[in-house]
């Protein structure tokens, strides 16, 4: 290493002779933080996505690296956020990697004090039948004065304001199809 | 807003910066405090006293946008002698029915009108929330009206409106609000200068404003004020809510709603609603004008949309499979029909009432008597392990070997693991791409529900029940893809968006929806999301790289209009009403309106338009009626239907007060929605006895790092961290009265249960000068629950549930509670202290009638009778 090279590795060198007087840029970086890029950069991909929190709807942008989330920035792009997320939103990351999250299906029996573990389909098929069991059991045909009522009562459903305009479409759907009436989200309250 | 929406306060800072003047008014002095040129603490609940004397001192010194007023508004239209004010009646309008608390509207009509258009009685509407319906367009009424342009007719609805609110003075402001009346006065004159050609203010409110027992009156209110003004459909205008779920606004407009369908379609009612002409007849209102006459096409897409092919003309398009509503059926009914066994299963699709709803005792016990329960999250969320970790385990109301409840949970997909659209608060809909798969079992609704669709379909495959064609003709077969089988979401958005049956082009506009079976559309506001076949609400041209009004990022119902009524924006003739406010006007070149937005109005209707006498339908909307979605054209100062608790907004105390009224007789909303159930205790308000057990009031609200029940934000570590305790905000004055120390404990009890927090000693709380005496306040977030990183007691515990009368909203950013220093006591001892309190306060449940406080002798009302 020649006395030249020496001297130009010493960051306050660079400070003080280089275009960055305040040693907060490039005169402050080393070998080791030369080589660090962004996690940014080195995505494999990245998805255009909506902040899931509030109804601003900030810009997100959803970086992948290896089948993972690697990072969510603010979409810079987003007339209505100009790429800022709030602590919430910039905690998007966390939450949708959060090792709280449950993965897998739970099951909790009548009168039971564990949860026990339960197959999907298994799951599935098991809601089913309860439904066409309430719904049987619920069933409303006609009013006393035999005008249609086409309903149960016997079945219940709270959510949506969280979920997708689609999704909320189908729920509607199938329930009023099979007669329930008692659907409700967040809107009401 | 800056705490709970703060990216969308970014455009409050700028307005700042360019000039706007920033009012902000709170029960507690927060960070958007700290950002305004003005802060006024009020007394929760008492906003329509203080907005009413806004609208008193406008109309007292004729600060109205006259031009605006007379051509745009209901101002000049005269009411019917039979209407009766609350100036007349202590409170209380013309019509009201002591037998079921609810007002005949029939003397509220317009001169010359033989009765108003609702056909269905006011009980029945304050029980299906009919109010909901108008969400997207006017109560009907109809259109032919007399008016006197002049202002001067003592029946004009501006003479009636200066009558109604002549007791709203500055005075009375500060002794109802406890807000000093310099501190009124500079808001009033600063929103009235800030108005006419070239001035427009905005209103911006959220679940402050809503969630009372006179919620949709605070925005009544709100609106007068911004039509008085001459601030709606102006760019710079308007009243703006702050909604607070991702897309709350869209699972609105296509509802999971007991009482709604798509597009604000009324769900059917059994007696109301037989056949589909009586349906479809009961939204149009054969004669109305404006848009809302196409109802039958918006009802006949949408049942093509649900039953496809089985939809004919012939049996009206399978209307007969609809289910029918009688009453309430509503999430808080159904919380008191689970505690009464009369529920079986109860799904929740990322919602956690244990904590987010009213009354937590109430929601847990009614989930621990059901048959069974799905809960879908991403988390183990309270309302999934209320048998095992619920505050009941500790008092032995819940015991997990006695709990019958049978629960699955499902992990569910988060945003970024599946593609959808969310519609935001401003309606505007971003459709997200999806980045990865959802982990393990996680998946998404569309999943869920189109699979078991699919299972429940043919399980009954073979059926030969009339009840199960509904399911076995449902217009079900949507394309999958992937490992898991993941319906196309695109598919079901072209959908809703609606297409011709023969092509399948999709529709661009609802105009182009038929009534005859040959369209299909699932959400006729949403049409045109999906025009030439493209996702419009994909768009992500950059903002930098467009106008300020951005129409080229996502799509906004109806239309991709970003300004509703912005026909409002050009004056009567069509011109701008100034250069700085020039928005949409008229082209008399091009003989077509143009402008920055796209035309609320018929692309070629001009200003000078006139409908004929008795002309229906859009024909009826003339070129200079700007409302077209309201039967008369006009933004309504007052409601001559509709609006349950009457044509203009009162201020009523809060269900629970430590105050009597001053303004009225009359105690709490007359009509409000009122539950008599065992377990909907309710604290005394004046002139009950016992109110003094309950001296103080408590509001809650969000807190920037945490969201509603807290199952994506308690979850998080980042955000856990950040806020990781429950608390409660306390005046030292309060603090000094009850002996809390600040990083001390307190709890505070209602007669449904005691809460626990830890103190925050703050001014941001200070106690209010109230009609002579002085009232403390409290406030807590709700966030807390027993899950999660960060646990706590919830502060939903404290409320009962009271509900608006119109769309049944619960009465949760106000009650009385008293506050005790210390921690609350655990099991048996906490039973014991809540009966207590219950027992001193005079073991009070909800019920009819109102409670009029005839015996209030100081009220200026009484001083007049």
């Amino acid at each position: 290493m020649g006395v030249r090279s020496w001297f130009e590795g010493w960051p306050v060198y660079r400070q003080l002779t280089g275009t960055d007087p305040l040693g907060r840029g490039a005169a402050a970086k080393s070998d080791g933080s030369r080589a660090l890029t962004a996690r940014t950069d080195t995505a494999d991909s990245m998805a255009r996505s909506v902040c899931p929190y509030c109804a601003v709807g900030c810009g997100q942008r959803v970086f992948v690296k290896d089948g993972q989330v690697s990072q969510i920035e603010g979409d810079p792009d987003s007339p209505i956020s100009r790429g800022r997320l709030c602590p919430k939103g910039a905690a998007s990351k966390s939450l949708v990697t959060s090792p709280l999250r449950q993965t897998t299906v739970r099951y909790r029996r009548p009168y039971g004090t564990e949860w026990e573990d339960l197959d999907l389909d298994t799951a599935l098929n098991m809601i089913a039948d309860r439904v066409l069991a309430a719904r049987d059991e619920t069933w409303e045909d006609v009013d006393a004065e035999g005008r249609p009522l086409n309903r149960t009562l016997g079945i219940s459903s709270l959510g949506g304001a969280t979920l997708d305009n689609e999704e909320n479409y189908l729920i509607k759907k199938l329930f009023t199809a099979m007669g329930a009436l008692q659907i409700e989200n967040q809107a009401r309250i | 807003m800056a705490e709970a929406h703060p990216v969308g306060f970014q455009w409050v800072m700028e307005a700042k910066r360019r000039g706007a003047k920033v009012f902000h008014v709170d029960p507690r002095f927060t960070r958007t405090s700290a950002l305004a040129d003005s802060y006024l603490a009020i007394r929760a609940g008492t906003d329509i006293a203080l907005l009413g004397g806004v609208v008193r001192y406008i109309l007292d010194n004729e600060l109205d946008f006259r031009e605006y007023v007379v051509a745009y508004t209901n101002a000049a239209t005269i009411v019917t002698e039979e209407y009766a004010d609350t100036e007349d009646m202590h409170g209380l309008f013309s019509g009201f029915n002591d037998d079921n608390a609810t007002y005949d509207q029939a003397s509220w009509r317009y001169e010359g009108h033989s009765q108003n258009q609702t056909t269905r009685d006011s009980e029945t509407q304050r029980e299906t929330a009919a109010g909901l319906e108008n969400e997207s367009h006017g109560a009907p009424v109809g259109g032919e009206t007399e008016r006197d342009e002049t202002l001067q007719h003592p029946r004009c609805v501006y003479q009636i409106l200066k009558r109604h609110f002549a007791r709203y003075t500055p005075e009375m402001v500060e002794r109802v609000c406890g807000i000093p009346q310099e501190k009124f006065l500079e808001l009033a004159q600063a929103w009235t200068e800030n108005s006419g050609r070239d001035r427009t203010g905005m209103l911006v409110y959220s679940v402050g404003w809503t969630q009372h027992s006179v919620g949709v009156q605070y925005i009544r209110t709100g609106a007068i004020i911004q039509l008085l003004l001459g601030n709606v459909g102006r760019p710079g205008g308007g009243v703006m809510a702050l909604r607070g779920h991702a897309s709350i606004q869209g699972s609105t407009d296509i509802p999971t709603l007991f009482n709604l369908l798509p597009g604000y379609l009324p769900m059917p009612h059994h007696a109301n609603h037989p056949t589909l002409d009586a349906w479809v007849d009961s939204i149009a209102h054969p004669g109305q004008k404006g848009f809302w006459g196409n109802a039958r096409t918006y009802g006949v897409n949408l049942l093509k949309a649900y039953w496809g092919d089985a939809a004919t003309a012939d049996n009206d398009y399978c209307y007969g499979y609809m289910p029918r509503m009688t009453g309430d059926h509503g999430t808080y009914q159904q919380v008191l029909d689970m505690i009464d066994g009369k529920i079986k299963g109860y799904f929740l699709l990322g919602q956690n009432p244990a904590v987010g709803s009213a009354h937590g005792r109430a929601q847990r016990l009614g989930m621990a008597n059901l048959d069974w329960l799905v809960v879908r999250d991403l988390f183990m969320i309270e309302s999934a392990t209320f048998w095992q970790n619920a505050p009941e385990i500790e008092t032995g109301e819940i015991a997990p070997e006695r709990c019958r409840t049978e629960v699955f949970f499902l992990p569910a997909a988060s945003h970024v693991e599946k593609e959808g659209t969310f519609t935001q608060t401003q309606r505007l809909l971003q459709w997200r791409e999806k980045a990865v798969e959802p982990p393990g079992d996680a998946r998404s609704e569309l999943w869920f529900f189109y699979h078991l669709g699919r299972i429940i379909r043919e399980r009954l495959a073979a059926s030969t029940k009339p009840r199960d064609r509904a399911l076995l003709d449902l217009a079900w077969d949507y394309p999958t893809h992937g490992p898991n089988v993941e319906p196309s979401a695109e598919a079901v958005l072209r959908e809703i968006n609606g297409y011709d049956v023969a092509t399948g082009r999709p529709l661009a506009s609802f105009t182009e929806m038929k009534d005859d079976g040959s369209t299909v559309g699932g959400c006729w506001i949403y049409t045109g999301v999906y025009a030439d076949g493209v996702n419009q609400a994909a768009r992500r041209k950059p903002g930098s790289e467009q106008s300020l009004v951005a129409p080229e990022w996502g799509w906004a119902w109806p239309a991709n209009r970003r300004i509703l009524y912005n026909r409002a924006s050009a004056d009567p003739d069509g011109n701008p009403w100034s250069e700085r406010k020039r928005y949409v006007w008229w082209d008399a070149d091009k003989s077509e309106w143009t402008g920055y937005d796209v035309p609320d109005f018929e692309k070629t209707k001009p200003p000078s338009y006139r409908p004929e006498r008795d002309a229906s339908g859009v024909a009826g909307i003339a070129g200079d009626d700007p409302f077209i979605l309201q039967g008369d054209g006009k933004g309504w100062l007052y409601a001559p239907t509709g609006v349950l608790d009457g044509p203009m907004p009162t201020h009523y105390e809060p269900v629970e007060s430590p105050v009597r009224n001053p303004l009225y007789r009359q105690q709490a909303n007359p009509t409000r929605k009122v539950y008599t159930h065992p377990i909907n205790t309710l604290n005394p308000s004046p002139p009950q006895e016992h109110s003094q057990v309950f001296p103080y009031v408590f509001t809650v609200s969000r807190l920037t790092e945490h969201h509603t029940a807290g199952g994506m934000s308690r979850t998080v570590s980042p955000l856990a961290e950040l806020q990781p305790e429950m608390f409660v905000e306390v005046s030292p004055e309060l603090a000094a009265l009850r002996g809390l120390s600040h990083l001390g404990w307190a709890h505070l009890v209602t007669s449904r249960a005691a809460v626990e927090a830890k103190v925050l000693v703050t001014d941001r709380v200070t106690p209010l000068r109230v009609d002579g005496r002085i009232i403390h306040q409290v406030w807590l977030p709700y966030h807390f629950g027993y899950e999660g990183l960060v646990t706590g007691d919830s502060a939903n515990d404290l409320f009962g549930i009271t509900l608006d009368p119109n769309v049944l909203i619960q009465e949760s950013k106000v009650g009385t509670c008293d506050v005790r220093p210390g921690r609350r006591p655990r099991g048996q001892d906490l039973v014991d202290l809540v009966v207590d309190y219950r027992r001193r306060s005079g073991n009070l449940v909800h019920r009819y009638p109102p409670m009029v406080t005839t015996d209030v002798a100081d009220t200026s009302s009484d001083q007049e009778a």
